[in-house]
């Protein structure tokens, strides 16, 4: 038996079990690596059997949506309008009982000019939220591409200035002071509360503001500094506005400024800036008196889709209509009811271009 | 004089005996300095998130308000673009491995794709998904959809599972391989009978911990155009009528979990950033639970293997 299983031993190792203990290790070894085959094959079983299960719940997990008949409305932009397009998207959707299916994204104001008007139609959007109005290489890209497009404003952004709540001297200043503080000019010369106004105490001057790439940091820029000036660049930068809401609620003799949203949401870690005697607020935003650093904000719509998708001109028309509530849930300003008026009329009547809608909007 | 010798001897061996004793120390702490900051950080997570987590956050669509918005679209966005990364990295990935292991000769040409792969392990993934908008979207119109972002993480992959499984086809012992051909056994069947089954586990834990890297990746993946709202899901791919199953879903708009988290963290309202939390919370759990099967599958395949 045992003479039979050496020669036996790699064709019919079953024969062989019980001569097993004499066999030489060589041959030890090929029975364990046939074992291993069985092993693998068996095993191979069970991770089908895992895949197949994954693939199951995921299969389950996903009901069964056929989209192929439903119309999808595409925007993407500024992360500052998201919010509001957000909250609209997601009535309008629910009022539609899902027979039209909205996407948002926030590629920023300019990537999302740069796919509402690309060359390649396969990315075009059909709204693009805009947090300033579209420039003059952005028109220039758009013609070229032969899209025409409805400017229509939907809400104020108020940039808010803000600093500590144990700050008891810096309540209210002017646009003189804000300019002084971040011209590039007092790049590394003004540190102090005192080198800015003689009345205020000699603390330490520390700022946190939007990095460069935000359009708030562009706008401040633009109406604070001024055109052809820029912003130092010894502050405290995060594109996450709730980085510089926790630095200035952190330290007593911090300034720094963001959207009205965001000071709102922190009403107690952080107190605003009274600039030029007025204070943000919804009803000095839109009585025109909290300027200038409120601004408008904006979608833009692809007229001709508007013209073929019925789905889109009643999501625009839902858009304009019900803006007050959504914009104010979620923490801006609305337009006053006559603007929001005017900017339907100028959708309906199909006006094109980068036309204000009136003084200031 | 002898004496004297030997106790010099001695103090050495002591000296150096009490350095390694403080090297050692030394690892421990900076071991336990790094475990115990990851879990600190985890757990302020989960402690902040939990309170979110229940069967709701898992089948809501995101919402304003952040008490009704959940994960829905994401946690099956990024289940189905890993599928898809899966299924286009791992064949991949391990036929250029056994490529190079095991038929390419020591050339020039071996040594530049050599190099290259290793390189690529390194480039940072917003480069990828640069190179994916130009090629993906732009090139071959395939859209801002899963399959997109599937095939960009695969790219991104695809040096983890090369590396992996290069090492695990190397970890074979030779002597295997002239024993299969000893036995007449052709070049592709010593591969497919032998050298393959005994590397499984560890190709497959290569190609889950590729898998567990991509599904915490947010650049390419904003890049390429993932949405932040979106409030419906891919079509099913199981069908009610033939042929039953429905690649649809490879063209549809998508989010993942990352972008979720990032949204609802730079939200104002401090109630997002707890949905932020336990999305992260969930995020993880699926990232343990993917490193827990690999750790599982390897153990199934190697308990048999002694060489």
């Amino acid at each position: 038996m045992v003479r039979c299983c050496w020669v036996s031993a790699p064709l019919n190792l079953r024969l062989c079990d019980m001569g097993k203990s004499k066999m030489p290790p060589e041959h030890k070894k090929i029975e364990r690596k046939l074992e291993l085959q069985m092993n693998l094959k068996r095993n191979i079983g069970k991770i089908t059997g895992v895949v197949a299960l994954v693939a199951a719940t995921i299969g389950l997990a996903v009901p069964a949506v056929q989209s192929q008949s439903r119309t999808r409305i595409k925007i993407d932009g500024s992360s500052t309008v998201f919010p509001i397009t957000e909250a609209v998207a997601e009535e309008f959707q629910k009022e539609q009982r899902g027979s039209v299916q909205v996407t948002v994204g926030i590629s920023g104001t300019g990537g999302g000019f740069k796919k509402f008007c690309s060359d390649n139609p396969s990315v075009r959007t059909h709204i693009s939220d805009a947090s300033r109005p579209m420039k003059k290489k952005e028109q220039d890209m758009c013609r070229a591409q032969g899209i025409e497009y409805i400017e229509l404003p939907v809400a104020y952004d108020a940039i808010t200035v803000v600093i500590n709540r144990n700050n008891s001297w810096a309540e209210s200043m002017t646009t003189d002071d804000l300019k002084k503080m971040w011209d590039s000019s007092g790049q590394g010369r003004i540190t102090r509360w005192s080198q800015v106004n003689p009345n205020w105490p000699n603390e330490p001057l520390r700022l946190y503001g939007p990095g460069a790439d935000s359009g708030t940091f562009d706008y401040f820029n633009e109406v604070i500094i001024g055109k052809g000036n820029s912003s130092r660049g010894d502050y405290t930068a995060s594109e996450d506005d709730n980085v510089l809401v926790q630095g200035v609620a952190k330290d007593n003799t911090a300034i720094g400024y963001f959207g009205l949203a965001y000071y709102l949401e922190n009403k107690d870690k952080i107190r605003a800036v009274a600039v030029d005697g007025v204070l943000p607020s919804p009803y000095t935003v839109n009585n025109g008196t909290y300027s200038p650093l409120s601004r408008p904000i904006y979608i833009y719509v692809n007229k001709k889709a508007a013209d073929d998708v019925p789905a889109l001109k009643r999501f625009v028309e839902y858009y304009l209509q019900n803006a007050r509530e959504y914009v104010e849930e979620v923490g801006y300003v609305s337009l006053s009811d006559a603007d929001y008026q005017k900017a339907l009329d100028r959708f309906q009547n199909r006006e094109t271009g980068r036309v204000p809608l009136r003084e200031g909007l | 004089m002898s004496s004297l010798n030997l106790e010099e001897i001695r103090r050495n061996i002591n000296r150096r005996q009490q350095i390694n004793k403080i090297f050692a120390i030394l690892g421990l702490l900076v071991i336990f300095v790094a475990i115990l900051t990851l879990l600190g950080l985890i757990l302020e997570m989960v402690i902040d998130g939990h309170s979110r987590i229940s069967p709701d956050f898992f089948t809501s669509f995101p919402s304003r308000k952040p008490e009704k918005a959940g994960i829905l679209a994401a946690w099956v966005g990024t289940s189905l673009v890993m599928v898809v990364t899966a299924v286009a990295a791992v064949p991949l990935g391990v036929a250029a491995a056994i490529y190079l292991e095991e038929y390419a000769r020591k050339n020039l040409l071996a040594d530049l794709i050599e190099i290259n792969v290793t390189n690529l392990a390194g480039v940072p993934s917003i480069v990828y998904g640069l190179l994916a908008l130009g090629l993906f979207v732009y090139q071959f119109n395939l859209g801002e959809s899963i399959l997109t972002a599937g095939l960009t993480l695969a790219l991104l992959i695809l040096p983890v599972v090369i590396v992996t499984t290069r090492e695990a086809l190397r970890a074979i012992p030779n002597n295997l391989r002239e024993a299969a051909y000893a036995l007449g056994a052709s070049k592709w069947q010593m591969i497919w009978d032998h050298i393959l089954p005994y590397s499984f586990g560890s190709i497959l834990t290569g190609a889950i911990v590729g898998l567990s890297r991509a599904i915490g990746e947010t650049a390419p993946i904003i890049t390429i155009g993932a949405l932040t709202f979106i409030a419906f899901l891919p079509d099913s791919p199981l069908r009610e009528e033939f042929p039953y199953i429905s690649f649809a879903w490879l063209q549809a708009p998508f989010t993942v979990m990352p972008i979720q988290m990032f949204n609802w963290v730079s939200r104002p309202n401090a109630e997002f950033h707890i949905n932020a939390a336990a999305a992260g919370t969930v995020l993880i759990g699926m990232t343990l639970m993917m490193n827990g099967i690999a750790i599982y599958l390897r153990y199934l395949f190697r308990k048999d293997i002694k060489w």
